[in-house]
Order: C-alpha cells, then sequence, then structure tokens
C-alpha cells in the first residue's frame, strides 16, 4: 500500500514538473520573440523547413481527401436530390474541419517529428550545451525560430489544403459526377460566411499549429539525451500532437460554436 | 541561402493566394461591400424562416439583399431591412413585396412584384404592400378545416 502511494505520488510529482518545464518552456519563448528580428534569416530557413517542405504532401492530401468527400457526399445527397449542396458540403467540411485538422496532423507526423529529433539530437551530441558555454541562449538561437515558422505556416498550409480539396472536389463533382458548376460554386458562397467559418478555420489552425510546435519543441529540448530517448521523444511528439489536435479541435469548435 | 529564400517567398504568396481564393471563392464575402446601396423597410406579419443575408430578387433577379430583421413589439410585426443595389432606383412605391420559398425546401427570400406608380421609394421607406410566408403548417390546417366543413358526398 505504501509502495503504491509512494509510486502515485512519485508519478504526479513528475507529471506536474513535467507541465510546469512545459509552460515555462513555452514563456522563455515568448519572452525571446525579439531575437527573431536579429536573426531573420533563421526564421527563413525554418519556414523553409516546416512549411515550404510540407506542401507538397499537404496540397496532395488536401487534393485526395477534397475528392473523396466530394464522392461520399454525391451518394447520400443523391439520395434526397439534393445534388446541388455538394460545393457547400465539401467546402463546409474543409473549411471548417478537416483543412485546419488534417494539416495539423500532416505537419506533426511531417515536420513535428523531425523537430523533436533534431533538437534531441542536438541536445545529445551537446550542441545546445556548446551554445550555452558561448553565453548563447540555446532557447532563443534554436527554438525560437522554429516555433515562429511553425506557426506562421500552419494556417498558410490549411488553407492550401482546403483550396487543393475544393479543387479536388470540383474536379469529382462536377466533371467526373456531373453536378452544375454554378450551384456548386454559388450554394457554397451563399451559406459559407467569411468570418464565421473561414476565420475560426484560420483560428483554429493558428491554435494547432501552437500546440504542435510546442510539444514538438518541449519533447526535442526535454528529451533524455541518449539514442533510446530521442526515439521515445520523437514517438510521444506524434502522439501527443494527434491527441492534443483532436481533443483541442472539439473544445474549440464548441467554443467558437458558442455552445 | 537566395534558393531558399526564393522557396519561402513562393511559400507565402501561395498560401496567402490559397486563403484569398478560399475568402473570394467559397465564401460570401464580396469585395464591393455591402455599405453600397440604399436601405427599404418592409413589415411583415411572419417572415416564416426568412434569415440575414437572404436574397432580395426582382423579376427572379437578385437586386439586394436582406440586412437586419427586427421585432416591433408596438404592431407585433417583423420589421425587415432590405438594401437594395445602388443602380437599381426606380423601385415604385406600391410594389408588393412577398416571402417565397426556393424550390420545396429551399431557402426563403423577398421576392418584388412592381407595382404601376410613378413614384419611387427612396432610402428609408417602407413597403406599402407585403405579403407574409406561406407556412405549411397553416396552410395544412387551413386545408383540413376546410374539407372537414365540406358535408360529405
Amino acid at each position: 500500500m505504501r509502495r503504491f502511494l509512494a509510486q502515485l505520488g512519485r508519478r504526479g510529482i513528475a507529471f506536474f514538473a513535467r507541465l510546469g518545464r512545459r509552460f515555462l518552456l513555452l514563456l522563455h519563448i515568448l519572452a525571446g520573440s525579439g531575437e527573431l528580428f536579429r536573426h531573420f534569416d533563421q526564421l527563413i530557413r525554418q519556414l523553409h523547413g516546416i512549411g515550404v517542405r510540407s506542401v507538397a504532401i499537404v496540397s496532395l492530401s488536401g487534393f485526395f481527401v477534397g475528392m473523396v468527400l466530394s464522392l461520399q457526399g454525391y451518394q447520400v445527397l443523391t439520395q434526397f436530390s439534393a445534388e446541388e449542396s455538394l460545393g457547400l458540403l465539401v467546402a463546409a467540411s474543409l473549411v471548417r474541419e478537416l483543412g485546419p485538422v488534417v494539416t495539423a496532423l500532416l505537419v506533426a507526423g511531417r515536420a513535428g517529428s523531425a523537430l523533436t529529433a533534431e533538437i534531441g539530437l542536438m541536445k545529445t551530441t551537446e550542441q545546445l550545451a556548446a551554445l550555452e558555454m558561448m553565453a548563447v541562449d540555446p532557447i532563443r538561437r534554436v527554438l525560437v525560430p522554429r516555433f515562429f515558422g511553425g506557426l506562421l505556416a500552419m494556417p498558410l498550409l490549411a488553407g492550401l489544403f482546403s483550396a487543393f480539396g475544393l479543387l479536388g472536389g470540383y474536379l469529382v463533382g462536377v466533371d467526373l459526377l456531373g453536378v452544375d458548376a454554378g450551384a456548386f460554386w454559388g450554394q457554397m458562397q451563399q451559406r459559407i460566411d467569411c468570418y464565421a467559418d473561414l476565420c475560426s478555420g484560420i483560428f483554429k489552425s493558428l491554435i494547432f499549429g501552437l500546440v504542435v510546435i510546442w510539444i514538438a519543441l518541449f519533447e526535442g529540448y526535454d528529451s533524455r539525451p541518449t539514442s533510446e530517448g530521442v526515439g521515445r521523444a520523437t514517438t510521444r511528439t506524434v502522439v501527443q500532437s494527434a491527441l492534443a489536435v483532436l481533443c483541442l479541435d472539439f473544445v474549440l469548435t464548441a467554443l467558437l460554436l458558442g455552445v | 541561402m537566395p534558393r531558399i529564400e526564393i522557396a519561402v517567398g513562393a511559400f507565402l504568396a501561395a498560401g496567402l493566394l490559397a486563403l484569398f481564393f478560399l475568402a473570394l471563392q467559397a465564401t460570401n464575402l464580396r469585395l464591393s461591400g455591402s455599405t453600397s446601396g440604399y436601405t427599404l423597410i418592409a413589415r411583415f406579419e411572419n417572415i416564416g424562416s426568412l434569415r440575414v443575408r437572404a436574397p432580395v430578387t426582382m423579376a427572379g433577379v437578385p437586386i439586394g439583399r436582406v440586412t437586419d430583421i427586427r421585432f416591433d413589439p408596438n404592431t407585433y410585426e417583423a420589421v425587415v431591412e432590405l438594401r437594395i443595389d445602388p443602380e437599381i432606383r426606380t423601385i415604385p412605391d406600391d410594389t408588393f413585396a412577398s416571402i417565397y420559398t426556393a424550390g420545396l425546401l429551399g431557402e426563403q427570400y423577398v421576392g418584388l412584384s412592381p407595382g404601376a406608380s410613378d413614384q419611387y421609394l427612396q432610402d428609408g421607406d417602407s413597403f406599402a404592400n407585403t405579403q407574409s410566408a406561406l407556412i405549411l403548417e397553416q396552410m395544412i390546417g387551413q386545408f383540413l378545416f376546410k374539407s372537414a366543413e365540406e358535408p360529405l358526398p
């Protein structure tokens, strides 16, 4: 019994200590955001690593998601002879939900894991310690550009995802299944609100970007400096990011809808 | 380094372009803005499920939008504000404003049927003649009531 209690206590203390380190890291990053303007080339390099290199996978996924949405939606909507609403269905699902969420999942897998491994390896090979020895704050120098690069890239990637999804949905819906092109765009333009739908989607992807990059950076920075530790940290990044994004999506949607 | 910068620039441009494409092509945002045009007021006994942003049409052509719907506690009527496109200046003051439904289950919209007067409605004027939305339940109720009154053959 006492061993059980001790075990529980140790777990609890470790959990809260981790949580505290997590928030301290975020505060430290935010406090060091002035560094961005002094090393602007670093931000561009990170935008390249996180943003540009994710463009291909994000647009291709968006394209296929849009196509399959169109195909599936058409099957259901024809039962009510409401094929004209296909554009609305595709656009609403992409802009409100799938765009931000799937993009965040893709970025977590594609860029988040790479960030964790990179920073974990920097720690393992004592590059971070070397920076500190040279009186360079590794958080400001290494983590800040990555953080803001990811934060900036995420909404743009989500926009790309939705735009390519719409194109895919249009191709399948209009060219393949024969929905009227005017109705496809018209219904969409009538019912999708620029602020309530599009801006809330952008807001969501900003939050997802923050959470995904934050988790990736923290896991890398907090990883145990062994090859096994880096591997575990990478796994944890992907798992935690996916969970966090999906849970947060529900919470954010509920808040934005004002339920 | 310049190649990275070009790639990042292209990425930023493409991302912003995608967001603009979404905003303009997929949402109800119109760059012309809804501030142009003038406002007319129509009072209805019942607006059914008419909503803000519903189209206002004349001869089936959209010429404006519903911008506001209020309830008037004195007359127990719905006060609907219609914003009419600025180039449509000649709406006769005996025009009929009715609420129609697009299709059987479609959106409701305001249809204007022009009158014969040579006086035109100005900004802020209200329609003298309005016809409320047809409520399906009411119609069915009336129909049942009527058919119950008729003697059986």
